[in-house]
């Protein structure tokens, strides 16, 4: 087994966007070139907006969405040459709504059993008995096998979806926004839940989210992605000590803490929707980017390595690469 | 006076199997100029009594007050004809989701108009100016090409600013926004919030903020009120409250969102067990007891509120003890 869980090389999806009956389709770049590598046993978030891509990445990583170009590997063989239910054995999701991602006509013994069945794996005695030490795992009580979603509480779906998506001990588990939906007390319940998990399973994470509180919290590492492009990989503790992309920055300011003694910040980013139709050679951040200079219009930046990771940014200067 | 006052306020819903008891007397105020933050989670009652002090509420929810008076005007006493006349124009909303609440068959131009001119008597022209200068104001640039385009041709920012615009066509002298962020990026929700504040000190306009986003509340409101399972667990200037929170509740809430800078990366999170209580049939006693560390059988009678500190109450028994373990 290799070292790298996940691999993306150069990635892209692009979707054509019908404009009205007689005008030519738009392409609609939502992933673009999109390289990076997953270590095993880590939590690998992926930060950006709505918009950004981040789930059209999680649907590709799943298998659900082939890629346009470039290639995802797992353990290094290329998913494109695995079958579907193979993927499926080893990633799993865990998505952002439990009121929608689970049956309402199923009970929760069969949503947990569901994967084992599809896969053909056991028979009906040991599923049961499988199912059971999956949901003492997650912490719900047995009685509850026999209940359905409708009668669960949001975070009690949620821990159903989390055992049904480790019921196959898949090695890594895609996290789209899994807390999102969840009231704060339910969210930091599922959040300890999922490391606890990880130091006992021994899960590698892809953790999509927009909450970089929470990002902070559990990542290892962060990627931030802005208009279906990564702009930033660091490690979590480089990151939120000095961000060094100006779209990541601006981010990190509006995160609001519950300090009453702070005011609103000012981002000093425009509110301008960035347009993902529009084909234009240079940073895609350029619009809103307080600190931009004339070559962001026209020559998409290259990435600068730094001591922990990089940014791809103009203003990033090349002397504080050797600095590193 | 103050502008708006609130006393023993309650909304039942009758259901199947009982009356739901959804809001539980509870009382705040609001001066003009001023921002109060309600603070809960969902199933508090937060949105209910939002639409109770508008009279919006569902025909089976019915609310019930010792006192409810907006600038002087009993709400309790006045009919729906004059309701109407301060709704929108006096006091004023911004809901959570802006695309369930524009028209998607109207303009945005035709929406803003109406709603100045369904309240004064100015024309057309002056009503267009107005909206004019508002979406100018909310930060949407080329505002006369966006009065002639519909809801859905905007982005999610952008329809929340002309929800805000469209609130502050009548210059109203009380707003109240539920959850105006929650479907916002977070670099949206930060120039929205500032705006909000802006216009507030501007406009000399009070607000009500129904929120569940600790953040955002301890960052904008003047005072705030928790709310837990329909009764307000506790209240106060926004300083004392998250700084020095006293209900077991506040503590458990602020415990359970990771900051940066103290909460240990990785560390187990704070938690809240259980659930909310079952709100139909009689209520006795602290609704957060079940889930309280430091419930007493004494919790189970009615709990009276204390005033520890000035502009700061709270409604517990146990601060005795919760004092001699800080």
């Amino acid at each position: 087994m290799s070292d790298i869980a996940l691999e993306l090389r150069n990635v892209t999806r692009t979707f054509e966007i019908s404009q009205g009956m007689f005008r030519p389709k738009a392409t609609l770049t939502a992933v673009a070139d999109v390289s990076l590598q997953v270590k095993r046993g880590e939590v690998y978030a992926l930060v950006g907006e709505s918009g950004s891509g981040k789930s059209t990445l999680a649907k590709m990583l799943l298998g659900l969405l082939p890629p346009t170009s470039g290639e995802i590997l797992i353990d290094g063989v290329p998913i494109s040459s695995t079958n579907r239910v193979a993927v499926a054995r080893r990633i799993q999701p865990i998505f952002q709504d439990p009121y929608s991602s689970l049956n309402p006509r199923k009970s929760i013994g069969q949503l947990i059993a569901l994967p084992l069945v599809v896969h053909g794996i056991g028979d009906r005695a040991s599923r049961r008995a499988k199912v059971i030490e999956m949901l003492d795992l997650v912490g719900l009580p047995k009685r509850m096998l026999d209940a359905t979603p409708g009668q669960l509480s949001g975070g009690q779906r949620q821990r159903v979806a989390i055992a049904r998506a480790l019921v196959m001990r898949p090695e890594v588990v895609i996290c789209d926004e899994p807390t999102s939906a969840l009231d704060v007390s339910v969210q930091a319940q599922i959040l300890n839940l999922l490391l606890e998990l990880k130091r006992e399973l021994g899960l590698t994470y892809f953790f999509i989210s927009h909450n970089l509180a929470v990002v902070e919290h559990l990542a290892n590492r962060v990627a931030v992605m802005y208009l279906g492009r990564l702009v930033e990989q660091r490690s979590r503790a480089g990151l939120f000590a000095a961000p060094r992309h100006p779209y990541t920055r601006a981010l990190l300011e509006s995160v609001l803490t519950p300090d009453p003694d702070l005011g609103v910040p000012d981002t000093g980013i425009g509110a301008i929707a960035p347009n993902p139709l529009a084909d234009h050679p240079g940073c895609p951040f350029t619009p809103r980017c307080p600190a931009a200079i004339d070559i962001c219009q026209t020559t998409f930046p290259l990435t600068r390595a730094l001591p922990d990771g990089w940014a791809a940014c103009h203003l990033v200067q090349p002397q504080e690469l050797q600095l590193s | 006076m103050a502008l708006l006052e609130v006393d023993d306020l309650v909304v039942d819903i009758a259901t199947p199997n009982g009356t739901l008891h959804a809001v539980r007397k509870i009382s705040f105020s609001v001066e003009r100029g001023e921002t109060l933050a309600i603070v809960g989670e969902s199933g508090s009652g937060k949105s209910l009594t939002s639409l109770a002090l508008m009279d919006l509420l569902p025909r089976r929810a019915v609310r019930s007050a010792a006192r409810l008076r907006f600038d002087g005007i009993d709400l309790l006493g006045i009919r729906e004809p004059q309701m109407r006349k301060l709704r929108g124009n006096r006091m004023a909303m911004i809901f959570q989701e802006p695309m369930t609440s524009l028209n998607p068959a109207y303009t945005i131009g035709n929406q803003l108009i109406e709603a100045l001119r369904c309240h004064e008597a100015v024309s057309e022209a002056a009503a267009r100016d107005r909206a004019l200068q508002l979406l100018d104001k909310v930060g949407i640039t080329n505002a006369a090409s966006r009065l002639r385009q519909y809801p859905h041709q905007l982005s999610g920012g952008l329809r929340q600013r002309v929800m805000i615009a469209m609130a502050l066509m009548c210059s109203p002298d009380l707003i109240i926004a539920d959850e105006p962020t929650t479907a916002l990026d977070v670099t949206i929700q930060a120039q929205i919030l500032r705006l909000l504040a802006d216009l507030k000190s501007e406009f000399g306009m009070a607000m009500i903020l129904i929120s569940h986003d600790l953040g955002v509340v301890a960052r904008v409101a003047d005072k705030v009120a928790v709310l837990y399972a329909g009764d307000v667990v506790e209240s106060g200037a926004a300083r004392p409250v998250f700084k020095a929170p006293l209900h077991p509740y506040t503590r458990g809430l602020l415990s359970c969102i990771p900051i940066p800078g103290r909460t240990a990366p990785g560390a187990p999170l704070g938690a809240i067990p259980g659930q909310l209580p079952n709100l139909i049939g009689p209520q006795h006693g602290c609704a957060f007891r079940a889930r309280c560390a430091f419930a007493m059988a004494e919790c189970e009678a009615e709990i009276p509120l204390v005033h520890p500190e000035p502009q700061h109450d709270v409604r517990c028994i146990r601060l005795p003890a919760l004092e001699a373990m800080a």
